[in-house]
C-alpha cells in the first residue's frame, strides 16, 4: 500500500517537536517531507540568548541533527522557503520550484519579529531578533561596531541588550512603555529589573517612540531619531517590538486567519487536511509567543495526525522567566490583580527580592518574582492547578519549603537553591551527579522534561529524592519553557502514555486481573513493559482486586520478591516482626541462634524498635526463616511497599505518665494491618500520651494516648523531608482507633499513586478532602474499613509460604554447572 | 576450551525471572523473557557489582536491581547513557533443558 504523504512547512521546535511524537506513535505511516527556510537542522532557538551571550556556541543547540531525519526518513529541504500552497492539487510549492504534493499539511512556519513601520526600518544594520542569522549578524556587528539601540524591552529584547553588552556594545534600548517588561511584571519588580540591568551597564530610555532611523555615510544606519528629537547613535538596531505570526501563506491559500492562522482543539484549520502548530497557529483566540504550550500543542496534533483520535488542547497557562545570568524574574497569571482579587507583597529593596502574590476566592491566580524566583515552579503549579490555598495562605509567601506539607517528594533541603547551588555541587546522591552535569545535558542535549533528563543523566533516576532539586534545574535553566509536571497527570513511565489515575481505572472498570491483561487493554508500547510500570501495575492490581488478581512476583521490586532487603554486596538482611516492638527471651533466643548458625555478620537493632540480621546469603533465607517460623516469628516487611512497623512507647502499663495502654493499642494496629501492600510503605507509631516517646508526630498513622481516649494524625514523614502529621480526629475507644486508622489507610491505599507517601497523597488531594470521607461520612468510613479487613483477609506470612512450598524454594537454590 | 553444559530444565526458570548459575568463572545469571528466549551474562552488574539476576526482565532487558541500569541481555551492555559491559555467555534451549556455553 502507498503511504500517505505528510509535507511539514517550517522546521523549528514546534515542528520537529511534533515530528518526533508522531514517530512514536506510527513511525510508519507516513512519507514525510519537510521544507525549512533556515539552512539548518532543527535548533534550541531559546537559547540563541546564550549564544549571543557568548555562553554557547551554535553546535550546542541543535536538536535534531542531519542523521535524524535520515534515519527516520524524513526528506528533508532546507533553506527553501513555501511560497504558495495549492490546495486544488494538494501540493506545496518552494521558492526555488521544488513541489511536493500531501494527504496532510502541517503548518509549522512560527512568526516573525514586528518591525516598526518608522523611516529607515529597511536599512542594513537594522534587524529583528528570531534566528541564527540575526544573532551572527549581531555577533558580527559588536566585531566591528560601538553603538546598540535595541527597541522594546519585553524579554527578547533585554536578552538582546543584555547579549550586546556582553560583546563589548554600549546598548540603550528605547521603550514604550512607563516600565520594562510591562506585559510580564508590575512597576515595582520592573524597577528592580531595570536597577539592576542599568548597574550592569544598559541604559534606558523609557516612554520613548522611535520617529525614524537615520542613515550614515556608509549607508547603513547610524542613528535612531526619538519623537522628542533626542538622537541616540546607533550603529545596530534590533527590533523586538513584538512578534507577528506567519500566517500569510495560508491566509493566501484562503485558509480562514486571523492573527494566526486559527485551528480548533485537534490543532486543525478549517482545511482538515491542514493542520497548524506553534507560533504560527492561534487557538481559542490566542496566539503563544513560548515554547510550553507548543509542546502541548505537538502532543495532541501528533496524536490525531496518527490517527489515534484522542487528545484535545485546551489553551496553556504560560509563565516567563527572563534569561540573563545573574538575574531572576519570574511572572504567571494575572499579575496586575484587578477586580475581586487581593495581593500579598514582599517587599525588600535594599535585599533585592520582591514577591507578589495575586489571590482570588482563595486561589492564586498571579505571580511576580524578583530576586529570589525558586518558588516559581511551585506557585505556578498552585496557579496552573486552581489549588485552593486557604490553609497554607500565612506561610504561602515564604515558599515551598515553608509550607510544611507541600506537592511531590520534592527532596533535601537544598531544594530552593538550586539556581544558586554551584556547578559541582552535588545533587544525585545514588548515581554521583552534579549540577553542571545536568545544566550541561539540558543546554546540550536539548532537553525538556525529567523524564528526559533522567535518562541522559541519570539524576533522580535511582531513589528519587532529588527529583524535586532537579525539576528546580530544569526550570532554572529553561525558564518559561520549562513545564512543571503534575504528577497525577504523568504518564506512568516511557513504556506507556497513560497516566497513573487511568490505569487503575481501567483496572477497576474493565476488571483486569493480570499485568500482562493491562498492557493489552491499554496498549501498552512495549511488550512486557519496565522495571517502572510494571510493579505500579501489579499494586494496583492487588489492591484493587485483592483474592482475585495475580500477584506477579516477577513484577515485584527484588526486596519484596524475596521478602528481604538487598545489600550493596548482593547479600540480604532479615527483620522478624516484632509486633509494637515488644519481644521475649524466647524470640530473642531464636535470633540469637540463627545468627549463630548462619553467621550472620552484624546484628542490629533497628529505628524501627525491632532487630535487623545483616548480610544474609540469598541461598540461606529460606533456612533462617523456617528457624524463625518454628520460633512463632514472621516477616517484618522491612523491605516492602507495606506495613512496616507499629512503634510503641511503655505507656500506661508501666510509666507513670502513661494515660492509655499503647503497647496494647499498637499490638492490635500492627496486627491487624499484618501484610498490607500500599503504594508506598506505611509506618505508625501509639504513644501513651503527649510526651509522644514514640514519635507519633511524624509517622503516616501517629495514634497519641490523652487522658479521654486517643488523638490520630495522619501524613507524617520522617524521611528524606520531615512532615509533621496532621490532626485528624480524636476518638475515645481502641476500636475507634482501628476503624479510622484503617479506613484512613484503605481511602490511600485505592487512591495514593505508586511510590506516594502519605505525606505527598494528602498533600495531593488535600487534608479537607480526607476529612470529608473519614469524618462526615460514616457510612464510607466503615465501607473503607471492611474492604481493608477484606483484603487482609488469610493472608499468609510469605517467609512461612516460601519454607513450605518447593516450587517458591526453589527460587533461592543456587545451581551450578 | 567452553563446552556446552546443562544448566536446568526451562521451566525451572520463571518467565521473565532468572537463576544463578555457581561456575568456575563466578556466578552467572540465566535469563528466560517472555519469548522463551534464554540470556546469559555474568551476574554482576558493571555499575557498582549489582546481581542482575535479581532485577527486573523486560523485553531483552533487566533493570539492575541496586540503581537501575538497564542492561541489554544479548550483548551484556549498559543501554545509554551509561556505559560498560556485563560478559556474556552462550545460552541454548535444547528440547526444554537450558545448555550454557562455559568453561
Ligand atoms: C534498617 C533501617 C535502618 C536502621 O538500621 O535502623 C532502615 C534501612 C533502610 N531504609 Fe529506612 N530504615 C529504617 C528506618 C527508617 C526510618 C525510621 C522509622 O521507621 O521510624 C525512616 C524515617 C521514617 C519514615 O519513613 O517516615 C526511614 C526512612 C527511609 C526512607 C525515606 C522515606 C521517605 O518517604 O522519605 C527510605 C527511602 C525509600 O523508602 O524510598 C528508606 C530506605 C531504606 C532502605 C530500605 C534502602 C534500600 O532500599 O535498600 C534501607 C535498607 C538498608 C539495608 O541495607 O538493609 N528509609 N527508614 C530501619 C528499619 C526499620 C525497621 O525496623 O523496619
Ligand atoms: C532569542 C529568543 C529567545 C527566546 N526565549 C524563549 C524562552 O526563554 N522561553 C520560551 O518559552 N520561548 C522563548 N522564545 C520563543 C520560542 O523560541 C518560540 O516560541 C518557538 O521557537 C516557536 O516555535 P515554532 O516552531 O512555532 O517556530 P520557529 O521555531 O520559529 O520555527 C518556524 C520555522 O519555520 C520556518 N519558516 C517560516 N515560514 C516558512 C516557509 N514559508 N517555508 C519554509 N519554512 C518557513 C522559519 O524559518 C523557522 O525556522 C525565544 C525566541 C527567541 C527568538
Ligand atoms: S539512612 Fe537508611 S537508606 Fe540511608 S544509608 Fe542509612 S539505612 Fe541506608
Ligand atoms: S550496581 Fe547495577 S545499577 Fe548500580
Amino acid at each position: 500500500m502507498e503511504k500517505l504523504r505528510l509535507v511539514m512547512i517550517g522546521n523549528g521546535m514546534a515542528g520537529c517537536r511534533t515530528l518526533e511524537e508522531l514517530l512514536k506513535h506510527a513511525p510508519d505511516l507516513y512519507d514525510i517531507t519537510v521544507f525549512g527556510a533556515e539552512p539548518h537542522p532543527n535548533y534550541n532557538r531559546i537559547m540563541l540568548s546564550p549564544v549571543l551571550a557568548g555562553e554557547m556556541g551554535v553546535r550546542d543547540i541543535i536538536l535534531n541533527p542531519l542523521e535524524w531525519y535520515a534515519e527516520h526518513n524524513i526528506s528533508l529541504h532546507l533553506g527553501k522557503k513555501i511560497e504558495k500552497i495549492d490546495r486544488i492539487n494538494r501540493r506545496v510549492i518552494a521558492s526555488d520550484g521544488t513541489a511536493a504534493k500531501y494527504d496532510r499539511l502541517l503548518l509549522a512556519t512560527g512568526s516573525s519579529p514586528f518591525i516598526l513601520p518608522v523611516p529607515g526600518n529597511d536599512l542594513p544594520g537594522v534587524i529583528g531578533y528570531r534566528d541564527i542569522a540575526d544573532t551572527d549578524m549581531m555577533i558580527e556587528a559588536a566585531r566591528l561596531h560601538k553603538h546598540a539601540v535595541v527597541i522594546g524591552a519585553g524579554l527578547l529584547g533585554l536578552e538582546a541588550a543584555n547579549g550586546l553588552l556582553l560583546r563589548g556594545m554600549d546598548v540603550t534600548v528605547v521603550h514604550i512603555a512607563g516600565w520594562i517588561m510591562e506585559r510580564q511584571l508590575d512597576q515595582a519588580s520592573a524597577d528592580m529589573l531595570m536597577a539592576s540591568l542599568e548597574q550592569k551597564g544598559i541604559r534606558f530610555k523609557l516612554n520613548a517612540q522611535t520617529a525614524e532611523l537615520v542613515q550614515g555615510e556608509s549607508g547603513r544606519v547610524c542613528a535612531l531619531r526619538l519623537k522628542d528629537g533626542e538622537t541616540l547613535p546607533a550603529d545596530i538596531v534590533v527590533m523586538a517590538a513584538g512578534i507577528r505570526p506567519n500566517a500569510e501563506l495560508a491566509r493566501d491559500a484562503g485558509i480562514h486567519t486571523n492573527r494566526g492562522v486559527v485551528v480548533n482543539d485537534t490543532m486543525q484549520t478549517y482545511d482538515p487536511r491542514v493542520y497548524a502548530i506553534g507560533e504560527c497557529a492561534e487557538h481559542r483566540g490566542v496566539a503563544y509567543g513560548l515554547v510550553a504550550p507548543l509542546f502541548e500543542q505537538a502532543k495532541v496534533c501528533a496524536n490525531h495526525l496518527a490517527m489515534n483520535g484522542i487528545g484535545r488542547y485546551s489553551g496553556s497557562v504560560t509563565s516567563t522567566k527572563l534569561k540573563v545570568t545573574g538575574i531572576d524574574v519570574f511572572s504567571a497569571g494575572e499579575f496586575m490583580g484587578g477586580d475581586g482579587t487581593e495581593e500579598i507583597v514582599l517587599h525588600d529593596p535594599s535585599g533585592g527580592v520582591y514577591k507578589k502574590l495575586v489571590l482570588k476566592e482563595n486561589k492564586l491566580v498571579g505571580a511576580v518574582m524578583y530576586g529570589d524566583t525558586a518558588d516559581g515552579g511551585w506557585y505556578f503549579q498552585l496557579l496552573k492547578d486552581r489549588q485552593n490555598v486557604a490553609e497554607m495562605r500565612d506561610s504561602l509567601m515564604f515558599g515551598e519549603m515553608a509550607h510544611a506539607s507541600r506537592i511531590g517528594d520534592a527532596g533535601h533541603q537544598g531544594n530552593n537553591k538550586a539556581a544558586l547551588m554551584a556547578d559541582s555541587a552535588e545533587v544525585c546522591g545514588c548515581n554521583g551527579v552534579c549540577k553542571g552535569t545536568i545544566v550541561k545535558a539540558i543546554k546540550e542535549q536539548g532537553l525538556f522534561t525529567l523524564d528526559e533528563v533522567k535518562k541522559h543523566t541519570k539524576a533522580a533516576s535511582s531513589c528519587g529524592s532529588c527529583t524535586g532539586l532537579v525539576e528546580q534545574i530544569l526550570a532554572s535553566t529553561l525558564g518559561g519553557a520549562y513545564q512543571h509536571a503534575n504528577p497525577s497527570d504523568k504518564a506512568v513511565c516511557g513504556c506507556t502514555d497513560h497516566p497513573h489515575g487511568e490505569v487503575r481505572k481501567a483496572i477497576r472498570e474493565q476488571h483486569l486481573l493480570s499485568v500482562s491483561a493491562v498492557m493489552e487493554a491499554m496498549n501498552w508500547k512495549t511488550p512486557n513493559g519496565c522495571a517502572t510500570c510494571r510493579p505500579a501495575i501489579n499494586y494496583y492490581l492487588i489492591s484493587t482486586w485483592p483474592h482475585e488478581a495475580v500477584d506477579d512476583p516477577q513484577s515485584r521490586y527484588i526486596n519484596e520478591r524475596h521478602h528481604a532487603n538487598i545489600q550493596k554486596d548482593g547479600t540480604y538482611s532479615v527483620v522478624p516482626r516484632m509486633l509494637g516492638g515488644i519481644t521475649t527471651p524466647d524470640e530473642l533466643r531464636a535470633i540469637a541462634d540463627v545468627a549463630d548458625k548462619y553467621q550472620v555478620p552484624t546484628v542490629k537493632v533497628t529505628g524501627g524498635q525491632r532487630i535487623d540480621l545483616l548480610g544474609v546469603k540469598k541461598e540461606d533465607l529460606p533456612k533462617m526463616w523456617e528457624d524463625l517460623s518454628r520460633a512463632g516469628m514472621v516477616s517484618g516487611h522491612a523491605y516492602g511497599k507495606s506495613i512496616r512497623t507499629v512503634k510503641t512507647c511503655v505507656g500506661a502499663e508501666h510509666c507513670r505518665f502513661g494515660t492509655q495502654k499503647s503497647m496494647s493499642m499498637g499490638v492490635k494496629l500492627e496486627t491487624m494491618l499484618f501484610g498490607m501492600y500500599a503504594p508506598h510503605k506505611v509506618k505508625l507509631a501509639v504513644s501513651g500520651c503527649p510526651r509522644n516517646c514514640a514519635e507519633a508526630g511524624i509517622k503516616d498513622v501517629g495514634v497519641i494516648g490523652v487522658d479521654s481516649g486517643y488523638e490520630i494524625y495522619v501524613a507524617g514523614n520522617g524521611g528524606i523531608k520531615t512532615e509533621v502529621a496532621e490532626f485528624l480526629v480524636k476518638v475515645s475507644t481502641d476500636e475507634e482507633v482501628m476503624e479510622y486508622s484503617a479506613a484512613f489507610l484503605q481511602l490511600y491505599r485505592e487512591e495514593g499513586l505508586y511510590l506516594e507517601r502519605t505525606c505527598h497523597y494528602v498533600a495531593r488531594v488535600g487534608l479537607d478532602y480526607v476529612k470529608k470521607i473519614i469524618l462526615d461520612d460514616a457510612e464510607r468510613r466503615k465501607e473503607l474499613y471492611e474492604r481493608m479487613l477484606y483484603s487482609l483477609q488469610g493472608f499468609e506470612d510469605p517467609w512461612l509460604q516460601a519454607v513450605k512450598d518447593p516450587e517458591i524454594r526453589k527460587r533461592y537454590e543456587i545451581l551450578s554447572v | 576450551m567452553s563446552t556446552w553444559k546443562t544448566v536446568c530444565a526451562l521451566v525451572d526458570i520463571p518467565v521473565l525471572g532468572s537463576r544463578v548459575v555457581r561456575s568456575a568463572e563466578g556466578d552467572i545469571a540465566v535469563f528466560r523473557n517472555a519469548e522463551d528466549e534464554v540470556f546469559a551474562v555474568h551476574d554482576k552488574c558493571p555499575h557498582k557489582g549489582g546481581p542482575l539476576s535479581q532485577g527486573i526482565v523486560h523485553g531483552k532487558s533487566v533493570t539492575c536491581p541496586l540503581h537501575s541500569w538497564k542492561i541489554g541481555l544479548d550483548t551484556g551492555e549498559a543501554q545509554a547513557p551509561d556505559v560498560g559491559c556485563a560478559k556474556r555467555y552462550d545460552c541454548k534451549v535444547e528440547s526444554g533443558v537450558v545448555m550454557l556455553k562455559v568453561a
